[in-house]
């Protein structure tokens, strides 16, 4: 009775699960032709390893069906047969063969070095992506937008929880995008499905990876290679735009840029830098010392009383702009704009009992940005 | 000959094995820089120094060249090649730069590490001069540009048509500290602000 | 001469109390304790399996936050590796291989003491890190650097001290292994009479002589990186964080077959049993362990295809990790046509050895798809591939451990276990172990990495689906220890030869084994030989 209960509570949570997320069992084709074409070898290998399967399985479930020993089965005494040993030895190798062939095809196809017309530097960070257009002057990073309170069960999860960034990387479509992948701290890997790109990204090396997407539409993906405390939390996510689309988007982001740069020269008030440095606080800084500014002891300090900030504003600006060696300390200086830093520096000096009162205006980062 | 010395003598023998493959282990590591010069496969550019014998220029033949610049974790520098890309004809040698900034207020000790993409291609690159390796000093807020020359050899296979050249900056300056004083604990690294 | 062998063991019974396991040179003793300290950390390890699953229950961070799930995640692989699969089959080594080979103990006894003794220090070691500051090792069982040198927790010395030490225990087993196999047996027993399971561990022990001095060196490089300033790993300083990859593999690619060949060996001893008919095609079988051993040697870089080789590189690792599939699939076919026209009955560890052919195959196949590179870039550290490993070290190695557990454990007690109880025991693991890692490949394929404690929303049915198999197949272990512990107290006698139609030198022993195997050398040049 308790038993039955118990199983139709699970049902019943598994039903709704399901009825929020789509169910997806198998590969995705994919948004390239490469991709394509290593669907349809996922799929063969499947259908042949199916096929010994039943094979095998099969002689072995009508031998334990037919030849036990309660339905009266005597024992042969054959214990070997070399034309039959030497026929499942021939037959296999006879598949791989034929199995070797289409793969090293795609293999091939993967590793064309002909030119890419766009070619986009992909860095690894604990625990972010940063972008840079080669020829382009565009250079940003791409974290984790899910907010905290979603990952702490505090509020409903979104469509997209866990695999949704601030800045996604847009693409053009019909083109080949070149990506060389790096890393600036510990091996990360680089994993689109639909582009079925993932590449390693080693710190100190640089890898090579290209995809040609033929439909728009935004794909996402996830960093592949443990690296450290937030591995699950740095996913990618790819728009891929017509080549019209790409070019005003280029332009936009430029533009967007140009305007960010103007309004580092103005003078922010403490609300308005307060209300912009808590966003930046928890899409940059929350992962380690903690939205609440406790820091976890042992590994990442407590920002909340620390006195650093409350005695050393020169130090507090430094750290942040230039990072600690040796430590997870990064240097924000290069990754935020000054406006941005300004912010979150203002925010980190008056919030969670730092009262202290002063602001840190984009002009004062500015002199002191590398 | 009894049973008793017959194990030792093979426990003994197995136990050498044993030793010899802890070696061999160590050995891996020369063994894979030479079989990464042979074939390349790592990226790294091991041909350095002036061309001694007479390259013929291909002048039919162009070679995109790119340049990057990464920072590797806590490096405050600015650091970055003076131009993104060019256009090289095998065989001839070309000049660039890069220009790095310390922002910081104290001194510090950098090192630079090339790497080549696509792999195949690094051992194809020729570096005449080259400031890689190389511990670079910099005062605070000091700049410095500094020089590269580079060479493609005219056998780069013909698919290879773009060849990225890529420096990273590993801040070094504890390293170089390190060695007079007592050595960096590692323990201290992550918990420290 | 052979008793010269044992010329230091005077008395004909073991000695009471403590100090008897402890300064143990008995085989049977020895076996006795590798077996039980396995348990123990099959036990350890699962419950670190149940809280990486209880985390998993339910998208979102409930029980764990990250850094804890990654020490988890890494504590629970190296136990179950180097703590539960190994010793237990080092202690069914011990246990059986001198009975099956005529011998009257292992070769050199005392060593065998120190090879035991070692591993709880080591694992008592690896445990503390726990408690350490900064916690536990938390860069995964592979501890690819530069995670687990520059950015480690300062655990890590411990841990690489720990490795250490049990690679010295594995060493010192095998040599051990070597020695009596090939010095030790009975006259008239020739290499190609050998019973598969000494057979098969044979071929384990050269393995592990060849990579474990490899583990111990590429620790020793990480430890050298971190407190001595060297760069094998950094590039920094010229080296290059991809040479360790290739240096664990090629002692990683060796250590899985380390792990599944004795298994091998014990699925051959009990599916002939339980047919009542000989092993099919015994040489082939043979050749195939010997062929499988060898071609681990050159497939490592397949756990690498996505940093960056060239095309031939990966077109070569490609080519030789497909090849395996051909000895492999000879042995599968052997043990079918082993069953074919048998007479078949379906006790407990038949049933184990049964699941193993069909579940170790799906794994096998699922080996294959992985060794096609192009779709590998897709399956590359996804829950694929967690699902492969399962398939094989679960369902494989774990359920051929079990399987000679209660085949063998009339020879060592004396006693039949509860085959009602067994049964249960199976069925129910039969059942976890695939609810639990059958939904793996779909999450895989879906898109979902290993290694993250929180996940999209697409992933959250089968990960709860897999949860739930997780502790059925967890708490159902709990009858497994229940059922051992009542057989060792008493139980349905058993005589010398157990089960109908087991063959082989262990079963003229009377049940239980005498503490000491063959004080004189059973004279196998008359017969025909086993096989």
């Amino acid at each position: 009775m308790r038993l039955s209960t118990a199983a139709f509570l699970v049902a019943g949570v598994c039903i709704s699960q399901g009825a929020a997320a789509e169910w997806q069992l198998n590969l995705a084709p994919g948004a390239t032709e490469i991709s394509r074409s290593i669907y349809d070898l996922h799929m063969l290998i499947f259908y042949i390893c199916v096929a010994i399967g039943v094979v095998v399985f099969g002689i072995m479930l009508w031998s334990i069906v037919h030849h036990r020993k309660s339905k009266g089965a005597q024992a042969a005494h054959f214990h070997e047969n070399t034309l039959v040993e030497i026929i499942w030895t021939l037959i296999p190798f006879a598949i791989l063969i034929a199995m070797a062939l289409p793969a090293s095809k795609t293999l091939i196809e993967m590793y064309d070095k002909r030119d890419g017309e766009v070619t986009i530097q992909i860095t690894g960070y604990q625990w972010k992506w940063r972008y840079q257009y080669l020829n382009e002057d565009i250079d940003f990073f791409s974290s984790l937008s899910t907010p905290r309170a979603q990952i702490n069960n505090e509020e409903d999860k979104g469509e997209h929880y866990l695999l949704e960034v601030d800045n996604p990387l847009v693409i053009p479509t019909g083109t080949k995008v070149r990506f060389l992948l790096t890393a600036n701290d510990v091996i990360h890997s680089w994993w689109v499905p639909a582009l079925a790109v993932k590449k390693d990204a080693i710190p100190g090396f640089i890898n090579e990876a290209w995809a040609e997407v033929s439909d728009p539409g935004t794909y996402r993906g996830q960093c592949a290679e443990l690296c450290g405390k937030d591995h699950g939390f740095m996913p990618i996510v790819v728009e891929a735009l017509p080549a019209d689309q790409y070019q005003q988007w280029l332009a936009d982001a430029k533009a967007a840029k140009a305007a960010d740069a103007a309004a580092a020269d103005q003078e922010l008030s403490l609300e308005q830098l307060m209300s912009r440095g808590e966003a930046v606080y928890n899409s940059q800084c929350a992962a380690c010392h903690q939205a609440n500014g406790s820091g976890i002891p042992g590994a990442f300090p407590a920002l909340a009383g620390s006195p650093l900030i409350v005695d050393n504003r020169a130090a507090h600006l430094d750290i942040v702009i230039n990072g600690k060696p040796g430590t997870a300390m990064q240097a924000f200086g290069k990754q935020l704009n000054a406006v941005d830093l300004a912010a979150v520096i203002t925010y980190e000096r008056n919030a969670w009992g730092n009262d202290l009162g002063d602001s840190v205006q984009p002009r004062e980062i500015k002199a002191l940005q590398p | 000959m009894s049973a008793t010395t017959a194990n030792r003598r093979l426990a003994l023998r197995l136990a050498l094995a044993a030793v010899l493959m802890f070696g061999f282990g160590f050995l891996l590591s020369p063994l894979y820089d030479v079989f990464c010069r042979v074939t390349g496969i790592n990226g790294k550019v091991t041909r350095t120094g002036a061309v001694t014998e007479a390259v013929q220029v291909d002048a039919a033949r162009q070679v995109r060249v790119q340049l990057i610049a990464v920072n590797n974790e806590g490096m405050p520098w600015g650091f970055r090649p003076e131009q993104h890309q060019l256009s090289v004809h095998p065989g001839e040698q070309t000049l660039i730069h890069y220009v790095a900034h310390n922002p910081t207020a104290v001194e510090m000790v950098a090192r630079a590490v090339p790497s080549v993409a696509p792999a195949e291609a690094a051992s194809y690159v020729q570096k005449v001069n080259c400031f890689c390796f190389e511990a670079q000093t910099l005062a605070g807020s000091a700049s410095q540009r500094m020089p590269l020359v580079l060479m493609i050899d005219p056998q780069l296979p013909a698919h290879i048509e773009t060849i990225t050249l890529s420096y990273t900056l590993f801040d070094i300056t504890a390293d170089q500290v390190g060695h007079q004083s007592a050595p960096q604990q590692p323990s201290a690294r992550r918990v420290s602000l | 001469m052979l008793t010269q062998a044992v010329a230091h063991e005077h008395h004909h019974g073991p000695p009471p109390g403590l100090m008897r396991w402890v300064l143990t040179t008995n085989h049977k003793d020895i076996g006795t304790l590798y077996l039980v300290f396995s348990l123990v950390m099959f036990l350890t390890g699962g419950c670190m399996a149940l809280v990486i699953r209880a985390e998993l229950f339910q998208p979102g961070l409930q029980l764990v936050q990250p850094e804890f799930f990654n020490q988890m995640t890494t504590m629970h692989g190296l136990i179950m590796v180097f703590g539960a699969v190994m010793p237990a089959f080092v202690g069914l080594a011990n246990w059986m291989i001198p009975m099956m080979v005529g011998a009257p103990d292992m070769a050199l006894p005392r060593m065998n003491n120190w090879s035991f003794w070692i591993l709880p220090f080591a694992f008592a070691m690896m445990l503390a890190t726990l408690f350490m500051e900064g916690g536990a090792p938390n860069f995964g069982w592979t501890f690819y650097a530069p995670l687990s040198t520059t950015y480690a927790p300062p655990s890590v010395t411990f841990f690489i001290f720990a490795v250490h030490m049990m690679g010295i225990s594995s060493i010192m087993g095998a040599i051990n292994i070597i020695a009596t196999i090939l010095n030790l047996r009975a006259p008239g027993m020739t290499m190609m009479k050998l019973p598969l399971f000494a057979w098969t561990w044979l071929i384990t022990a050269f393995l592990l002589i060849a990579v474990m001095p490899v583990l111990a060196g590429v620790v020793t490089m990480m430890l050298m990186d971190i407190h001595f300033g060297t760069s094998f790993f950094n590039a920094a300083g010229g080296g290059d964080p991809v040479l360790f990859q290739h240096i664990f593999w090629f002692f990683g690619h060796p250590e899985v077959y380390i792990m599944i060949l004795p298994a091998f060996g014990i699925i051959s001893h009990i599916i002939p049993t339980f047919a009542r008919k000989r092993l099919f095609g015994y040489p082939s079988m043979v050749y195939a362990t010997a062929s499988i051993a060898f071609l681990s040697f050159i497939v490592w870089a397949h756990h690498m295809f996505t940093v960056g080789m060239p095309l031939a590189g990966e077109l070569f690792f490609m080519f030789s990790t497909m090849l395996i599939a051909v000895p492999t699939g000879v042995k599968v076919f052997n043990w079918v046509a082993t069953m074919y026209r048998g007479s078949m009955t379906f006790e407990t560890p038949m049933l184990f050895a049964l699941a193993f052919v069909v579940l170790f195959t799906i794994g096998g196949f699922s080996g294959l798809m992985l060794a096609i590179a192009p779709v590998d870039f897709q399956y590359h550290d996804t829950y694929f591939v967690v699902a492969h490993f399962h398939y094989v070290l679960v369902p494989g190695a774990i359920f051929s451990i079990m399987a000679a557990t209660y085949y063998w454990l009339p020879k060592w007690t004396g006693n039949y276990y509860n085959e009602y109880l067994g049964k249960w025991h199976f069925w129910l693991s039969f059942v976890g172990v695939n609810i639990t890692f059958f939904p793996m490949h779909f999450i895989g394929l879906a898109g979902m990495p290993r290694r993250i404690p929180d996940y999209a929303l697409q992933f959250a049915d089968f990960n709860m689906v897999a949860s739930i198999g997780a502790f059925l197949f967890g708490l159902s272990q709990l009858l497994f220890v229940y059922n051992i512990i009542q057989c060792v107290r008493g139980g349905y006698g058993a005589d010398s030869r157990v089960w109908e139609g087991a063959e082989g030198l262990e079963w003229t022993l009377p049940s239980p084994a005498p503490y000491h195997s063959f004080t004189t050398p059973p004279d196998l040049r008359e017969q025909g030989g086993e096989h």
